[in-house]
């Protein structure tokens, strides 16, 4: 295991580059970075629509989300494989595929998050900052927002972990993120697929049990600088 | 049906639509059969135990779905000893192993959501119905696990959805369920927007049945629903 390590950690990291396609844990990173700060405003966009006066768009919003949250994300990126060529009229790369269907995916479930943490701001925090003349959005950006987005930091930070463990999915269609990389090293050795696949998870396992715990004891030490503890 | 696809194309997605449902049911009966066993166990005083469970928990929490399954599919006929693994190539493979690595991947989430649902009993429940007289099953069976099961339902159900629809990664270790199915059907027919709607609803189908199941659930376990109804 450890030969396939020395041999091959650079295809496990950044795949072919420089003498091919960026890839592995690297495009895994950045696929997952991008869909997230993507959808983060698309969420927000959600979520007020969910908690809106107007009853159409509240319907609209829990039937879009309820759709995409209940469909495979599979499902949802072979639609956008197939779609977004269709109709665009543009040949879409695998990875700007990927990250349209994890972009739309997040959205869906970051909106949830983000509504909770926005219908829980109590209610006389909208009241009082509309009764001193602060307009809807004015309200939202100043008051509800940044009290709500700090509230759910944990609900925010465990869906950027499953966003990476979901970019694994890009195999399916070929992105040549960290799951086809080791793939394709499994493909080269042929004799050693417990040690490959091994690994892989190993890798997975340390990036996400560190970004995570690492996450929250960053919020940890927020909280208690802002004496919330 | 004629007129979105041939019969017998239909038959081949529907058929996916079982295999993706056989596989769903085998992965959930397995994951909380087992997350039952995880809760037991990490439950005991033993120290390695707690450990050995956490660990368990903490792998399948970190890891991708997709690598666990390749992971099964890939690495583990390796180790197996020569008898089983021809017996597994011979009796659909990836079938078995999906629903192991769904399974296990599964009761990691289920055992956690159990663990808080019993986490949030009272201990002054165990006691007072100790103090009663109930031995230590009868307390569970009557006192602590209907509460328990109670408040660990809505989870549950959250994870059997996920469940559902995670069967779909089985396609990519060439299980014939509704994904791979529907991926198949379009290879053949370029119907790409009727395949993959009519797969689409299909899911949606099953996971609104599944939620339905769930909301049935809770509301014939909610304490107080007789005397409502007679009121």
């Amino acid at each position: 295991m450890l030969e396939i390590i020395s041999n091959y950690w650079l295809t496990f990291l950044i795949g072919q580059y420089p003498n091919g396609p960026l890839g592995g844990l690297a495009m895994t990173m950045i696929v997952a970075v991008l869909s997230i700060l993507m959808s983060f405003p698309i969420a927000i966009g959600i979520a007020m629509a969910r908690l809106s006066a107007w009853g159409w768009l509240r319907m609209a919003s829990a039937a879009l989300s309820s759709f995409v949250r209940g469909i495979p994300l599979l499902m949802l990126i072979f639609w956008c494989y197939f779609v977004i060529p269709i109709m665009t009229g543009y040949a879409v790369s695998g990875f700007w595929t990927l990250v349209a269907a994890l972009t739309i995916y997040e959205a869906a479930y970051l909106s949830e998050v983000i509504r909770a943490g926005m219908a829980a701001v109590p209610k006389g925090q909208t009241e009082a900052a509309r009764s001193l003349g602060g307009g809807y959005f004015l309200t939202l950006r100043s008051v509800v927002l940044p009290q709500a987005l700090f509230n759910v930091l944990p609900g925010i930070t465990s869906q950027f972990i499953s966003t990476i463990k979901e970019t694994s999915l890009g195999y399916v269609i070929a992105v040549n993120e960290l799951t086809f990389a080791a793939n394709q090293v499994n493909n080269q050795l042929l004799t050693q697929p417990l040690q490959v696949f091994t690994i892989l998870a190993a890798i997975y396992f340390l990036l996400c049990f560190l970004l995570s715990r690492g996450l929250s004891a960053l919020e940890f030490s927020i909280r208690r600088k802002r004496g919330l503890i | 049906m004629d007129f979105l696809l041939p019969a017998d194309q239909m038959a081949m997605l529907l058929w996916g639509l079982r295999t993706t449902v056989l596989l769903f049911t085998v992965a959930w009966v397995g994951a909380f059969a087992l997350a039952v066993i995880l809760v037991t166990v990490r439950a005991t005083e033993y120290r390695p135990c707690r450990w050995i469970v956490d660990a368990f928990v903490a792998y399948h929490r970190n890891v991708p779905l997709l690598v666990q399954v390749m992971f099964w599919y890939f690495g583990m006929p390796e180790i197996l000893p020569e008898g089983i693994r021809f017996w597994l190539y011979d009796h659909n493979a990836e079938f078995s192993l999906a629903a192991i690595a769904l399974a296990l991947g599964s009761s990691a989430y289920q055992a956690e959501d159990i663990r808080s649902g019993l986490r949030a009993i009272p201990a002054t429940q165990f006691e007072a119905a100790r103090a009663l007289g109930c031995n230590y099953l009868q307390t569970m069976r009557f006192i602590v696990v209907p509460q328990a099961l109670r408040i660990s339902l809505p989870p549950l159900v959250g994870r059997a959805l996920l469940l559902f629809k995670n069967t779909s990664v089985a396609m990519a270790i060439g299980v014939a369920e509704l994904t791979y199915r529907t991926r198949e059907i379009e290879n053949m027919t370029f119907k790409t927007f009727t395949v993959f709607g009519i797969a689409t609803v299909l899911y949606l189908l099953g996971t609104f049945a599944l939620m339905g199941l769930g909301a049935w659930l809770e509301r014939r376990t909610t304490p107080g629903r007789k005397e409502r109804r007679h009121a």
